[in-house]
């Protein structure tokens, strides 16, 4: 079943006098459960790919269907609880509250939804068991390694139950070995939740691991592959 | 939770927040306690007035007021004194007879206004019996005892049990001299009251200038509560309704009578709210560039707090909590140090004694006991919330527009 559905997606910054053409003409689908990899070199469009399907960024053309919803039609205000509702973010600067203990970080967006307490302290213990720090609950992010806080903010992108999860470079500041961890961790969660799990990377590790492959060359779909494995 | 980030927020950079909560802390202590000496010093200015100088509230003839001359006394001061002295609200009443004269030493003579008082019924209307500094207040027994201020026996170089002489006008218009004891000098720290103000016994005076001991220029009534004074010269003036019509008496409160003091009373809470006022909007530059190198700072925290689903009203809230947070902690040290700081001096008293001269002749004293109301630490408190949502505004909206997809990558 078609989850997101991209249709002739342009993206054009005219902030400088040459106009810059970041992304130009994508179709794309993403089916509920993939786990894909969107790939190509440094300023191929990966991120501003990302933003617009989460929107966080508005297409110059085109449009960004998500379960037959064009998000382009949506107001500021139900853009937003969109997001809140339906998309997990995870950053490539893991991009935690300092203040909040790695529970709380989960938490918080639960309480932006407007969970009960006690759901959010039940669903926060549960995430950290599952992303494999669950004794790191009352821990500041400061006091973790990157690998740990990339878990802290995967937990945080599943705790609002969202429909698909856009991970942008998540492992680019992480070692060989939290790699490899936090990819089991998400391969894991896509399998047990049938998330779908949208990365954009340059890193052979994720490339490695992903279900599909779609390459980007100066905006534009250039392959895109499924691998079955 | 937003509360509660925007709480631990202020503790991110603890150099910084307490930097600003210093600024908040003095500049708030100051304004407090400045406004707690001007009231507390004007406040004693009223209540040396009233205690010493012009009881609540007085009575005259109108023409009196015009010219203070022996001649214009109240006429038939009997029917006024016994309706006023039954009354519940009186503490005392005092009739006096005034006259301008001229005082002597051997030393050195100078212009007094002449009280001609009956002792027991002064001390019950005014307190200057406790200002005393030196001898002792004139009794009904004595014999041609006369007091003075500080301020004028050193002019005149008298002591205690030194011989006066005093001239002044006779009722027939000639000048009546006649020399009486130095019983005692008193010292309000007013030195124009000090320096112009004396009192022998009524009786005395009448004989000097050649009058009715019964003859009264002046009826000085002291009340119970001072807070009563408008209300009871209200009263008053609907009993002797006609005789202010006929323009007989006139009755004028302590804030006729001194109109300066009046005013400093009715305005100082304009004063101190000045004060306060003018350190706040200078206080809310400093909280605004504070806040707005928090935001700076955490562009991309708020770009991701937006993107993962925050919504504007609490981004916005989040930087107005924090703001708050940081002016009232701020706010609060600096009451708690003026609420000490004014419970301690208006215990012990601030001595200004180096300036004591400056004072004195403004009429105020040289130790000031600052107080301020309770009511106006509840004030500022709001004031200060104020000013930090205020404050809070503009770097709220920097924060506001801020484009998430950019922020994040910051």
């Amino acid at each position: 079943m078609s989850i997101i559905k991209i249709e002739n997606l342009h993206k054009t910054y005219n902030e400088t006098q040459v106009p810059v053409h970041a992304v130009r003409g994508i179709d794309l689908e993403f089916q509920e459960g993939e786990f894909t990899a969107i790939v190509g070199p440094s300023g191929c469009g990966k991120t501003t790919f990302l933003n617009m399907v989460g929107g966080l960024d508005k297409p110059s053309e085109g449009t960004v269907i998500i379960e037959g919803k064009d998000i382009a039609l949506l107001s500021s205000r139900q853009l937003i609880d969109y997001r809140l509702q339906n998309i997990g973010f995870v950053f490539q600067s893991y991009n935690l509250i300092p203040v909040l203990t790695a529970g709380e970080n989960i938490a918080f967006i639960m309480e932006l939804q407007g969970k009960s307490k006690k759901e959010r302290t039940e669903r926060v213990k549960d995430l950290l068991e599952q992303v494999g720090i669950g004794e790191k609950i009352d821990v500041r992010p400061g006091q973790l390694s990157g690998g740990q806080q990339q878990r802290v903010a995967v937990a945080r992108a599943l705790a609002s139950k969202p429909r698909f999860i856009l991970a942008d470079e998540p492992t680019a500041n992480l070692d060989s070995k939290a790699t490899e961890e936090l990819l089991d961790m998400m391969a894991e969660m896509n399998r047990k939740y049938n998330i779908t799990f949208v990365f954009s990377t340059h890193d052979q590790r994720v490339i490695n691991r992903a279900e599909r492959l779609i390459t980007l060359t100066d905006g534009q779909v250039t392959e895109d592959i499924s691998i079955d494995r | 939770m937003i509360i509660q980030i925007s709480w631990k927020n202020v503790w991110r950079n603890k150099a910084r927040s307490l930097v600003i909560m210093s600024a908040i802390t003095i500049g708030l202590f100051g304004g407090i306690f400045s406004y707690a000496v001007m009231l507390g010093g004007t406040m004693q200015r009223l209540d040396s007035a009233i205690k010493n100088e012009t009881a609540n509230l007085q009575l005259h003839n109108p023409a009196y007021l015009l010219e203070d001359d022996i001649k214009n006394s109240i006429e038939n001061p009997q029917e006024y004194i016994q309706f006023i002295e039954q009354l519940p609200e009186v503490q005392g009443i005092s009739d006096r007879l005034k006259s301008t004269a001229m005082i002597s030493t051997a030393y050195g003579s100078s212009g007094v206004i002449l009280n001609g008082v009956y002792p027991e019924k002064e001390i019950k209307t005014t307190r200057l019996f406790e200002s005393i500094t030196d001898g002792e207040y004139l009794l009904e027994n004595d014999q041609i005892p006369i007091v003075i201020g500080d301020k004028l026996a050193k002019k005149l170089n008298a002591d205690v049990g030194d011989k006066l002489i005093l001239s002044a006008p006779s009722i027939d218009g000639e000048v009546a001299y006649g020399a009486y004891i130095l019983k005692g000098i008193y010292d309000t720290q007013n030195d124009m009251f000090d320096g112009m103000q004396a009192f022998i016994k009524k009786g005395d005076l009448a004989e000097l200038v050649g009058i009715e001991e019964n003859t009264t220029s002046e009826i000085a009534i002291s009340l119970f509560d001072t807070e009563l004074s408008d209300e009871f010269t209200a009263k008053l003036s609907d009993k002797f309704l006609s005789k202010i019509e006929n323009k007989s008496i006139v009755i004028r409160t302590w804030k006729e009578i001194d109109p300066l003091i009046g005013m400093m009373v009715d305005n100082m809470s304009y004063f101190g709210w000045l004060f306060v006022v003018i350190i706040l909007i200078a206080l809310i530059f400093g909280i605004i560039n504070t806040m707005l190198m928090v935001v700076l700072e955490r562009v991309r925290e708020i770009g991701m707090l937006m993107a993962i689903g925050m919504n504007k009203i609490r981004v916005f809230a989040m930087i107005m909590w924090e703001t708050v947070f940081l002016s009232i902690t701020g706010g609060i040290i600096g009451m708690l140090f003026s609420l000490g700081f004014i419970t301690y001096f208006k215990t012990y008293g601030m001595d200004f004694s180096m300036i004591a001269e400056g004072m004195n002749s403004l009429g105020f004293s040289s130790v000031i006991y600052p107080e301020a109301p309770l009511s106006f630490y509840f004030e500022v408190s709001i004031m200060i919330v104020i000013t930090a949502i205020l404050a809070s505004i503009y770097p709220a909206l920097k924060a506001l527009k801020l484009h998430p997809a950019e922020a994040v990558r910051e």
